[in-house]
């Protein structure tokens, strides 16, 4: 038990100083590098919690897609990042005024909840048996929510033609291959019989 | 010394918290807007996902699982937005952003 508390402290630790880190650092690559050992250590915490499937998830869809998309973003752009920072100084206090309060109140209202509501009744997290977690989602999943499974692959297609159509421009200027041209190509338009007379060039 | 349902909501609260605060200070960089917001709703998923546990409901996850199908797509969209941004504008700065009404 002492074991899975100082994991607990380490993991807990680690996500909220780099989480801090991302809102805080000059260079936003090393936000971005923030944000994967933030999302790393979250994974962490699931496993803690039993909640494997989400843990590894959490692993390739936000540490493998969405940080490095952040990251090619990031760097792809040339932009002037310590103009973008002025006003940092001007907002610290207020804001981080509201967000002490902020997170004295969650905190307050959540130790309440978990100490009084509904879930404060099991005070172990469930051990599953018989099942794995993932075999345990996937009963749920296919099952009671397929329609809400395809609504979501159904989202992330949306984002994909979106994403495609923002980003895709047309340069003028630019010789691109044209595969219906070349494929009609034949011997009529491709091939011409030029008479040339003796001693004299061709010129075209 | 045991680790309870209060020791992760206090997590939670705070990797939000610390979200809600990356907004406040960082008005202008719209990069670290986007990843605030991500660590939101990576907040949320933590609630989400340590009420199902120690609600032995596996539901939870099952949200949490779309949650994190529509970051994913909202950071798509949000980097694709910004980088057509960049290529009409040379410069990110939200708050001169203006040009877009109308």
């Amino acid at each position: 038990m002492a074991l899975q508390a100082i994991a607990f402290y380490l993991m807990a630790a680690v996500t909220i100083a780099s989480a801090f880190g991302v809102v805080s650092a000059r260079n936003p690559v090393h936000s971005v590098l923030f944000l994967i050992l933030a999302f790393f250590s979250a994974a962490g915490l699931f496993v803690l919690l039993g909640a494997e499937f989400l843990a590894m998830l959490l692993v390739v869809v936000y540490v493998g897609a969405v940080a490095v998309l952040f990251l090619f973003v990031v760097m792809m752009l040339d932009v002037d990042f310590a103009a973008l920072r002025q006003g940092f100084a001007q907002y610290m206090p207020l804001g981080g005024l509201v967000a002490g309060i902020l997170a004295v109140e969650m905190i307050v209202v959540s130790s309440t909840v978990a100490t009084n509501g509904a879930a404060s009744a099991n005070d172990a997290p469930a051990v599953a048996i018989d099942v794995s977690n993932a075999e345990a989602i996937g009963r749920v999943l296919y099952t009671d929510y397929i329609y809400f499974f395809q609504a979501a692959g159904l989202v992330l297609l949306v984002a994909m033609i979106g994403a495609i159509v923002l980003t895709l421009r047309h340069k003028p200027g630019v010789r691109r291959q044209n595969i219906s041209d070349q494929v009609a190509r034949g011997p009529k338009t491709g091939m011409r019989i030029v008479q040339i007379k003796p001693g004299e060039g061709i010129s075209e | 010394m045991t680790i309870g349902l209060a020791h992760y909501l206090a997590v939670a609260a705070i990797l939000f918290t610390i979200g809600v605060f990356g907004i406040f200070v960082n008005r202008k960089n719209i990069i670290v807007i986007l990843m605030s917001v991500e660590l939101i709703l990576l907040a949320v998923n933590i609630n989400l996902v340590s009420f199902s546990v120690y609600l032995h409901d596996v539901v939870g996850q099952i949200f949490a699982m779309f949650v994190l199908t529509v970051a994913a797509a909202e950071a798509a969209v949000g980097l694709a937005i910004l980088v057509t941004f960049f290529r009409n504008r040379g410069d990110i700065a939200v708050d001169d952003a203006s040009m877009m009404k109308g």
